[in-house]
């Protein structure tokens, strides 16, 4: 009834046959216009992200992380530079693109249910069924473990457990790139590891493209392919990317001293506490 | 702008759904312990019986709901009476006592729905004929306040350039209106309508407009990723959130309606509640005119309460977020 996780297109790995990037940030500039006097916030971002990759962009408040994933979301246009997903421009939001917001985002006036099948409906009207539909809403809400307070509106349901219906909303419309911002930063720490534990296994099953926003490095380092991490601004790009070699499934108790994790885990709290501190850091020293 | 959207959203407090019982079930129970218990009204019933048999649970709801809210209101009402009575015993008092319209008017206090003669009916009848108006004038404004409304709040420049004049406009007197409209229907019954429709339509747009101004940007990126059209992003974002402010913008609406029609309707004439009163005061039967006034004051009460029951059944979740 529920359709077999292999054939989410877009999930298999494509090797790279054309040699086209899957996603790219082609020197990105982002200036805000605001009542006369402009903030130049992103400079030249340059970035190629593979297919299934999760990617981490990692930076002190305020340097622009939400600014670049509304970038390429859509929810911003870019000043100069450009998008391109599969070589495709991208000038505006769409579902191929799905975004978990740091506060949910949830629509209050709808059940947990009806939160996902307002975007498997439009997503999927006239391609599946009305029954398809309502298996692909549910099973979605059983990647996240949220069947049982399907019925629930958000305001019965707990923080961690509203960001989980967030993600089954996202995943359900089955986007080519997943992009979460800070999804669980505003969580307790018990609770962030389950959801942490619970997006590593959703990625591992259906390889999807994730870009995350994170301030917390152990999350970084843990979920990552790639950590991204930017300077401050105003002006602020891309300082340093970081590969984590370390084999996936990853167990959280097991790296704990594992040396490639200790290692990567040092390099970031390097850039970040040493060489690009946040301002008000350096001036109290 | 903001004065009109009332400062008590309607939906936000949970004691204003079902104002006097659950209130009243709170203080009782408060009152038995000595101390307030925070715990929620609604539970409050069903833990009282052990046995988990309703019968007497409803039965003592019952009797506290009188001794709370049935009693005390009618001991002052009595009290009053009282005083009035006294206080225009003498046969030179202007003012008719409670005993004597009692014996003047006592059909029309008992039998809202005779009907003894063209111009000689039951006030039941005449308030059904007011709120026929009311109800074609309120609906027209409904729709079209809020249609106006949601095209106001979406767009910057409507908003600059209409919402002045909406502000000067909305503190015209209804009754002002009227000879505008009777200039312009040629008749007093759709001139009537209009009174209620143009007093009615300024708070029901200027709330609507100000709840869709309010939508949180969270819910437009939903509705941008998920790529809603504006039909769509209309029915399934923008009614819902925007609902508790349209809602305040019903109540005062249907509260100024329900002003305009029956001064509406001393000029214009007609079988309509207003009309009554100033039929009365021409042939000097005061104490007509004091029954009437209690049916308008009960039919007023009775209105708001009915738009905020329906706006807290239409808006339940939409607050609480
Ligand atoms: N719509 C906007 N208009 C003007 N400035 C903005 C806007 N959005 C963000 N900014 C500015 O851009 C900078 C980066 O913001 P943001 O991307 O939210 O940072 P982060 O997510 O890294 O904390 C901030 O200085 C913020 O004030
Ligand atoms: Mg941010």
């Amino acid at each position: 009834m529920i359709a077999p996780l292999q054939t989410v297109s877009h999930s298999a790995p494509r090797p790279g046959s054309t040699g086209q990037p899957f996603l790219k940030l082609d020197g990105i500039d982002k200036t805000f216009m605001r009542g006369g006097t402009s903030t130049n916030v992103l400079k030249d971002i340059n970035l190629v992200i593979g297919n299934g990759e999760y990617v981490s962009i990692i930076g002190h408040s305020g340097c622009g992380k939400s600014t670049l994933l509304n970038l390429i979301a859509g929810l911003t246009p870019v000043t100069s530079g450009a998008v391109l997903l599969e070589g495709q421009e991208v000038n505006e939001p769409g579902p191929e693109r799905a975004v978990v917001f740091q506060n949910h985002s949830l629509l209050p006036w709808l059940t947990v249910y009806e939160n996902v099948t307002l975007a498997v409906d439009k997503v999927f009207r006239g391609i599946k069924s009305k029954s398809e539909r309502h298996e692909w809403a549910l099973h979605n809400l059983g990647l996240v473990n949220m069947l049982h307070a399907k019925d629930r509106r958000p305001s019965e349901i707990s923080g961690g457990m509203k960001q989980r219906v967030g993600i089954a909303r996202a995943l359900a419309m089955e986007p080519k790139v997943l992009l979460l911002d800070e999804p669980f930063g505003a969580l307790d720490a018990l609770t962030r590891a389950q959801l942490q534990d619970s997006v590593m296994e959703i990625h591992a099953r259906l390889g999807n493209t994730v870009i995350m926003i994170t301030h917390d490095v152990d999350e970084a380092v843990l979920l990552s392919d790639r950590i991204v991490m930017m300077t401050n601004g105003p002006s602020a790009t891309i300082g340093e990317v970081l590969d984590i070699k370390i084999e996936r499934p990853r167990k959280r108790l097991d790296l704990v001293d594992d040396h490639t994790y200790v290692r990567a885990r040092a390099a970031v709290l390097e850039f970040l506490y040493a060489r690009h501190k946040a301002p008000g850091l350096e001036a109290a020293e | 702008m903001q004065h009109l959207a009332v400062r008590e959203p309607l939906v936000a407090t949970p004691a204003g759904a079902l104002p006097s019982t659950v209130a009243s079930l709170v203080e009782a129970d408060t009152r038995m312990t000595g101390k307030p218990k925070p715990a929620a009204p609604a539970t409050v019933a069903s833990t009282v019986s052990p046995t988990g048999d309703l019968r007497p649970n409803a039965a003592m709801r019952f009797v506290q709901w009188l001794g709370t809210d049935v009693v005390p209101p009618l001991l002052v009402v009595l009290a009053l009476l009282l005083i009035w009575e006294l206080a225009c015993a003498s046969p030179q008092s202007s003012l008719p006592a409670p005993t004597k319209i009692w014996a003047e008017a006592k059909d029309l206090i008992l039998d809202p729905f005779f009907v003894a003669g063209p111009q000689d009916i039951g006030l039941g009848w005449r308030v059904l004929t007011s709120l026929q108006r009311v109800a074609i004038g309120f609906g027209l404004a409904a729709i079209v306040g809020i249609a106006l409304g949601a095209l106001v709040g979406q767009s910057q420049w409507a908003m600059r350039g209409l919402d002045p004049i909406f502000q000067v406009l909305r503190t015209v007197p209804p009754l002002a209106w009227l000879p505008i409209s009777l200039a312009a229907f040629r008749d007093a019954n759709p001139s009537a309508i209009f009174v209620i429709f143009i007093t009615a339509i300024w708070p029901v747009i200027i709330n609507t407009a100000v709840g869709i101004r309010n939508i949180p940007q969270d819910y437009r990126n939903v509705a941008q990723v998920l790529r809603l059209n504006q039909l769509e992003f209309f029915w399934r974002i923008m009614v819902p959130a925007a609902a508790p402010y349209m809602f305040t913008g019903l109540r005062i609406g249907i509260g100024l309606s329900w002003l305009a029609i029956v001064a509406a309707e001393m000029l214009t004439g007609g079988v309509g509640i207003g009309f009554f009163i100033w039929d009365a005061w021409n042939s000097s039967r005061l104490s007509d005119i004091v029954v009437a006034l209690v049916y308008i004051g009960v039919v007023g009460f009775v209105l708001d309460r009915l738009v905020a029951w329906v706006g807290q059944i239409a808006t339940r979740g939409t607050a609480a977020s």
